[in-house]
């Protein structure tokens, strides 16, 4: 069993610690992991990536190979479209929030970010935002994100809930429970 | 015992905590940065007493290193690519003196420049030195290689090198550790009182003594298990495989099971014997290098009469950039179906300038006060505020290397460039803008000098300035009139009065320093929750 995800968005979103938080539920359960990451100047407001990779046997390279990535997941929807090349076609899936993050001024008309990622078969196009603010946790919108990624993801939801906790516990309890909320809100959306 | 879950780089700093550490010596720079931040932040070095301030920058911090292994204790010199450049004298001339106590300096390069102004190879310095190079494919190798070097650089007495890239520095994996930390090293002074004198009558002798040493370095290289031949049955073609190339080949065979021969290289020199026989063996050669092609050159030389040698000299693989899995799999012939094209509505987003940077401040107030002076360019220098060289500020023409801004002007301001200004922040002002400066100064060149002052080493991620407090007396001592250093607050209520200080230094025609002074936004957020604390 093997699973190849990117995890992407732009620098300050959380992209990097949803990655943290999938390799600490895994390494958990005894699945070898390799994530590489981005850093540095790049983090400043430009986009930012991460290839997560989960097997029960060794895996060779830190990077996925182009069009063998089982699973996209992006808090920001232009930002999912940017690694399209390392889908699998048949059997990838992307799960994005809808809102886009405007900070470029050649940013495209989202009806026609939302015309390309309908052209992917398997797709979870969603505003995941909304149901942050919902849960009355407007920043965890990558916990949402995950949440509804966890469906696919092949790790219990516990196992991922213990490593939320572990990730947030030097913040305090009302912290971890306010990402364990959006966690599971979003593995509801994913489940109707 | 249990698997932690470690960077390439937090590997590295956990292996040399665990292996007796006393000092370990850098400047920031990514992807490098990490390692020390851990050694920094672990409770363990800190209950050790394993000194790890940030230097000021790489030559002070790996001369410091040199030092602590003068005295016979473990230390460690980090930096990335481009601080071997800064570190090149100290670096070459330790090759010669040798090492006492276990030196290793980890070069964390930049392939494909992810952060960097290049992608220069680092085995290529070690090779340079004649000193041992060690290229971890993968993090628990980051780990035990780091034991290895120390042990080696004391049965040898010589420095060694490890060098990582970027995809191993910044990438997770699992790590299990060895059980017991070695002790530290006591102090014990060089035996030679002569050892570390490099007056040509001892250098000589010394170099003598660091060419002897070869032989028993590349037995190490041979015998050590670094480096390993896997015999393949088609013997059409033989693949060296250097460091992550490893990987990346091997992804490309389900199982681990490649057809050709294959020479795994994570330790130089390179194990000759090993290479000879894959050469003999194999109709061709294909050199997968993650870097540049410095073994290939090496394995094809000069002469055009051997076996074919594919690689990056011959477009088998591209000429720069990281490889990837799909790059080794075309040059061994594999097919890969790829995934979806990306959209072309699809737009670069650079990066920026963060929102409430003071960078943004000082820089809209450059650009107002050099519109007085028509066509003039503004030299700059490495940090966040290279941004100011995007739109919409445009304020900056160039970023060479670390602390080039002050002495680019110069030079240009004798060439009757009027006026010309330089950007620099802080923290690279101590790394390498001081001696540039005393030069304006010495010879009294019209330059103003911009120092951003954020308080913080902001572009790596807050690491503390050696700048810090000192500025304003390092210029008066280095020779500036104190009338014409003139520090101000970039904020946008400042705008007005920001401009006409500018103006009026930029006018003045001799040597002056602006200091536009005010938290990097990131570090002041952080400093908040600190003290909320």
């Amino acid at each position: 069993m093997k699973i190849d995800i990117i995890l992407c968005g732009v620098g300050g979103m959380g992209a990097l610690s949803s990655a943290a938080i999938i390799s600490k539920a895994a390494l958990e359960m005894g699945m070898y992991m390799k994530q590489a990451e981005t850093h540095g100047m790049s983090q400043r407001g430009g986009d930012v990536q991460s290839h997560l990779r989960l097997s029960d046997e060794p895996i060779s390279s830190d990077l996925i190979p182009e069009g063998q990535c089982d699973l996209i997941l992006s808090v920001e929807p232009m930002e999912a479209l940017r690694y399209v090349n390392f889908l699998n076609k048949k059997t990838g899936w992307i799960i994005t929030d809808s809102n886009p993050f405007v900070n470029i001024p050649n940013y495209p008309d989202m009806a026609d970010i939302e015309k390309e990622i309908n052209k992917i078969p398997n797709h979870i196009f969603h505003d995941f935002t909304s149901v942050a603010k919902e849960v009355k946790n407007p920043k965890g919108v990558n916990m949402v994100v995950l949440g509804a990624a966890s469906k696919y993801l092949k790790i219990d939801i516990e196992k991922l809930e213990d490593a939320v906790r572990a990730n947030f516990a030097r913040k305090g309890e009302e912290i971890v429970e306010a990402n364990i909320k959006a966690l599971r809100a979003g593995r509801e959306i994913a489940d109707m | 015992m249990d698997k932690l879950l470690l960077l390439g780089d937090e590997a590295i700093a956990q292996a040399a905590i665990d292996a007796g550490l006393s000092g370990v010596f850098a400047y920031p720079g990514t992807p490098s940065t990490e390692i020390t931040e851990y050694i920094q932040d672990s409770k363990q070095a800190k209950e050790l007493g394993i000194r790890s301030n940030w230097a000021c920058n790489e030559k002070t911090a790996m001369e410091a290193a040199i030092g602590m292994s003068y005295a016979g204790k473990r230390a460690m010199f980090c930096c990335k690519h481009v601080g071997m450049n800064v570190a090149a004298d100290p670096f070459m001339n330790s090759a010669i003196t040798g090492a006492n106590g276990g030196l290793v300096y980890i070069a964390a390069d930049d392939p494909s420049m992810h952060s960097s102004q290049d992608e220069q190879d680092s085995r290529q310095y070690a090779d340079f030195a004649m000193i041992p190079c060690l290229e971890p494919s993968n993090q628990q190798e980051a780990y035990d290689m780091v034991h290895y070097a120390f042990e080696i650089s004391e049965k040898y007495h010589t420095p060694v090198m490890i060098r990582v890239t970027t995809r191993l520095a910044h990438s997770r994996a699992g790590v299990v550790r060895r059980e017991a930390v070695k002790p530290q090293n006591n102090l014990t002074l060089p035996a030679d009182k002569r050892q570390y004198i490099l007056l040509p009558v001892n250098a000589k002798r010394h170099y003598k003594n660091l060419i002897a040493k070869q032989e028993d370095l590349m037995r190490e290289s041979e015998t050590k298990g670094f480096n390993t031949l896997v015999e393949g049955e088609n013997k059409k073609l033989g693949i060296v495989a250097c460091g992550l190339g490893y990987n990346y080949l091997m992804e490309n065979f389900k199982g681990g099971k490649c057809p050709y021969s294959v020479l795994k290289v994570s330790q130089y020199p390179m194990p000759e014997n090993l290479l000879q026989k894959l050469y003999d063996e194999s109709d061709e050669l294909l050199v997968v290098e993650e870097g540049q092609p410095i073994y290939e050159r090496l394995i094809k030389g000069l002469l055009k009469n051997n076996k074919p040698i594919h690689g990056r000299l011959d477009g088998t693989i591209q000429r720069d950039g990281e490889l990837s899995p799909n790059s080794v799999a075309k040059a061994v012939g594999i097919e890969v179906e790829g995934g979806f094209e990306i959209p072309q509505i699809v737009a670069p987003r650079p990066p920026k300038l963060c929102d409430g940077c003071p960078h943004r401040d000082s820089y809209l107030a450059l650009n107002e006060a050099m519109k007085e002076f028509g066509d003039s360019r503004v030299f700059s220098d490495i940090g966040c505020y290279t941004l100011g060289a995007l739109p919409p500020f445009n304020a900056i023409y160039s970023t060479v290397d670390m602390g080039a801004s002050i002495t680019m002007a110069k030079g240009a301001a004798e060439a009757d460039l009027k006026p010309t200004v330089a950007v620099i922040g802080d923290s690279t002002f101590t790394h390498s803008g001081m001696t540039g400066l005393l030069d304006c100064c010495v010879d009294n060149i019209p330059v103003t000098v911009i120092i951003l002052d954020n308080d913080i080493t902001a572009m790596t991620g807050s690491q503390k300035s050696s700048a810090t407090g000192r500025i304003e007396s390092i210029c008066t001592g280095i020779g500036v009139d104190p009338a014409h250093i003139r520090v101000l607050s970039p904020l946008a209520k400042n705008h007005e009065e920001n401009v006409k200080i500018m103006k009026e230094e930029i006018a003045y025609k001799g040597v002056s320093v602006i200091i536009p002074r005010r938290d990097c936004i990131v570090w002041a957020n952080k400093k908040r929750k600190m003290l909320k604390k």
